[in-house]
């Protein structure tokens, strides 16, 4: 009696765990963005100009230099901050002004946002000033988008091709 | 802290009483916590071997052939995933278990600290191991924790450009990303092995396996799982759509909800933060130290007992340096010594019958000597009087015995139960200073210094030097494995044995014809 009661001891602890993994490695269920939303994700790494443009160097200063180093052009390292803005019907979700990177501040200026949104029809506006001007942007976009419940909008740049990319 | 870790101990003790009902002692799960973190750890490798045969790297390839192995071959391969994750489900809970467990009872400061320390970066490598895992099977769940995972690394100052843009669209992932996981996902186990043998490089007698008859339990348990509710995938990955809702793995997986509502700043702060207290606990405050063992070369003949008995490793056998015709002699590391005494109570020279010469064994405890407890015997073994008088030696981490002395029953207290050399049973009954002995200390398999309790045992039944010699009463000596809080049932034990010693006692004094009795108690265990 005293063995089967503890068999049906081992049963239960054995049962109670194996209840314990089955229940919590798969629940309960984990909703990231709410029931009914989309999600814009803005990406990317884009240099912005550098903040002096690049000088010839005169002979003297080349001689200056060590001969493996005696390049022809002196451009500063430094870039300019990259300023972005976007706007979801007429109104400002993000804007920013990008640092660049690296330690002497030569490299892209990155960024990586999500923006969980509710589904639906959006006028997307956005912006992005990577030169010296002090107004207005050197790329814009404005388009209508259509976002069903679920979906994930990536919003890219590169400024060799057609500016912002939308996949 | 200290309140706090005496609640802890007696919540553990409480449920460790229940399960030493549901399992007895030689396979209560709560003893083999870190064994089963082993056990669990070979099933996750032997599954995660033969699942390896079958899975493919590449965006569409690898779902599928998860899929496959799912439900094409669910009558093995499905069996092997289930394995593969409720093993290494099974797993975090056991080594969370073992370390709240060895930081509840003090087994992490002074020489332990090894071991400790050594556990901390296995917690990273099981986290990491687990997540990459579930990486691998390309469906919703990972394309979540993929993004999660990488949007977490991208808040530490480390990656030039966020790593996270690997999964900003469909365009931006490759195949060749899955080789790197797959590679990722053999070499953190494979250095988690490396860690958990050097996590035991100062433990002697290291057990890494359950009791038979509960790895059998535990790995059927595994198995029932797996066939009645299989491991499966969710929909395969699209970076297009959001993953959401998933069906979390909380054992592995609960970082990132917990980074979505307090920030990845306070998750990183929180793990590099933990990381580093758990590192210095040790230390918060460092453990008062007893005394180490020390070595009498004049008593020492090399035997190598104590070296043998060390729970610690802290024993070594060196070429002898006073000349002597021995070849060995034992040496402590002052560092490793717990202090236990386990190595005295080894130690054939520990006798008490000696009166010619000091009782100096080749090895010793500083405080309290050997001496001392030979003196603390005859102390209180002077103040006994009366019928069914009992000598109760106890153990300084067990049931606190010293309440329980009266003019019947005499008191020792040890700083482990293995520091009672056999002899010393044999000094009190020859010489009548008691007319039981009652030996308590910490439940079985729940030793304060892992091995005082077993080889307690096995001295006594004759099968580990210095054995108790025949000539010893066994009806006169009985031991009680117990926690502090099953005091009641020991001095109710203590009545029973001392009642029992006090019929012996008549029987041996009226009737000396008689040679034997029927009247004995042997050994006692309770659970509160």
């Amino acid at each position: 009696m005293k063995q089967t009661l503890r068999l049906f001891g081992q049963l239960i602890i054995y049962s109670g765990f194996a209840a314990m993994l089955w229940y919590f490695s798969a629940s309960p269920a984990y909703e990231r963005v709410p029931p009914g939303s989309a999600l814009i994700k803005l990406s990317f790494a884009h240099g912005a100009d550098r903040t002096a443009d690049c000088r010839e160097r005169t002979y003297e200063e080349l001689m200056e230099l060590a001969p493996n180093m005696r390049a022809p052009m002196d451009c500063p390292r430094l870039r300019r901050d990259v300023a972005i803005r976007m706007k979801l019907d007429n109104e400002v979700v993000y804007d920013d002004l990008l640092a660049p990177t690296g330690i002497h501040g030569d490299g892209p200026s990155i960024t990586y946002r999500r923006f969980p949104v509710p589904a639906g029809t959006f006028l997307l506006e956005l912006g992005l000033r990577d030169s010296g001007r002090q107004e207005g942007y050197d790329y814009v976009s404005r388009k209508h988008i259509s976002l069903k419940p679920g979906q994930s909008l990536a919003i890219d740049f590169h400024a060799g091709g057609t500016g912002f990319i939308f996949e | 802290m200290g309140s706090f870790k005496a609640v802890l101990r007696q919540c553990l003790m409480w449920v460790e009483g229940w399960f030493d009902v549901a399992f007895g002692p030689k396979w209560n799960p709560v003893y083999y916590l870190g064994s089963l973190g082993y056990f669990y750890f070979w099933v996750v490798a032997i599954s995660g071997l033969y699942l390896y045969i079958f899975i493919d790297s590449g965006i569409p390839a690898a779902y599928l052939s998860v899929e496959y192995l799912t439900h094409d071959q669910w009558w093995l391969g499905g069996i092997m995933r289930s394995l593969h994750r409720y093993a290494s489900d099974a797993m975090v809970v056991m080594v969370a278990l073992h370390v709240i467990r060895e930081f509840a009872f003090d087994r992490y400061r002074g020489s332990r600290w090894f071991s400790w320390v050594t556990g901390v970066p296995m917690l990273w490598l099981i986290v990491i191991a687990g997540i990459t895992g579930y990486w691998l099977v390309w469906d919703t769940l990972a394309q979540y924790v993929a993004v999660a995972s990488t949007e977490l690394l991208d808040w530490l100052p480390v990656f030039g450009e966020p790593v996270a843009r690997n999964f900003l669209a469909p365009s931006h992932l490759d195949g060749r990303f899955f080789t790197l996981l797959i590679f990722l996902h053999i070499a953190v186990p494979l250095v988690l092995l490396f860690i958990m043998w050097v996590h035991l490089q100062r433990v002697g007698h290291a057990r890494t396996n359950p009791a038979r008859g509960l790895a059998i339990g535990t790995f059927a348990m595994l198995l029932v799982l797996s066939i009645a509710a299989p491991a499966t995938s969710h929909d395969m990955a699209d970076l297009s759509q959001v993953p959401s809702p998933v069906n979390l793995d909380w054992f592995f997986l609960w970082m990132y909800p917990a980074a979505d509502k307090a920030g990845p700043a306070v998750i990183w702060t929180g793990a590099f933060v933990g990381t580093f207290v758990l590192i210095i606990m040790p230390w918060l405050p460092p453990l008062r130290k007893r005394l180490p063992a020390i070595v009498n070369l004049d008593n020492c003949n090399g035997c190598s007992r104590c070296a043998a008995d060390c729970p610690f490793n802290a024993i070594s056998m060196t070429p002898r340096s006073d000349g002597t015709a021995f070849e060995f002699e034992a040496t402590v590391d002052n560092d490793l010594c717990t202090s236990c005494g386990i190595c005295v109570g080894s130690c054939p020279t520990a006798t008490p019958f000696r009166r010619a010469s000091d009782l100096v064994p080749g090895i010793d405890l500083q405080d309290p000597t050997l001496a001392d407890v030979r003196h603390q015997i005859d102390k209180q073994a002077s103040k006994l009087d009366g019928e069914g008088r009992v000598m109760v030696f106890g153990c300084d981490h067990a049931l606190q015995v010293k309440k329980f002395g009266n003019d019947r029953t005499g008191v020792v207290s040890l700083p482990c139960t293995g520091m009672l050399p056999p002899s010393f049973i044999d000094y009190v009954l020859s010489r009548r200073l008691a007319s039981g002995v009652v030996i308590t200390g910490c439940r079985r398999g729940h030793c304060h210094f892992r091995l005082g309790h077993a080889w307690t045992e096995d001295r006594i039944a004759g099968i580990r030097d210095p054995r108790l010699r025949n000539r010893v009463p066994r009806e006169r000596l009985t031991r009680f494995w117990a926690s502090p809080t099953d005091g009641k049932a020991f001095a109710q034990h203590v009545s029973r044995f001392q009642a029992t010693v006090s019929t012996l006692d008549t029987i041996e004094h009226c009737s000396r014809d008689v040679p034997e009795t029927t009247a004995t108690i042997s050994e006692g265990e309770v659970v509160s």
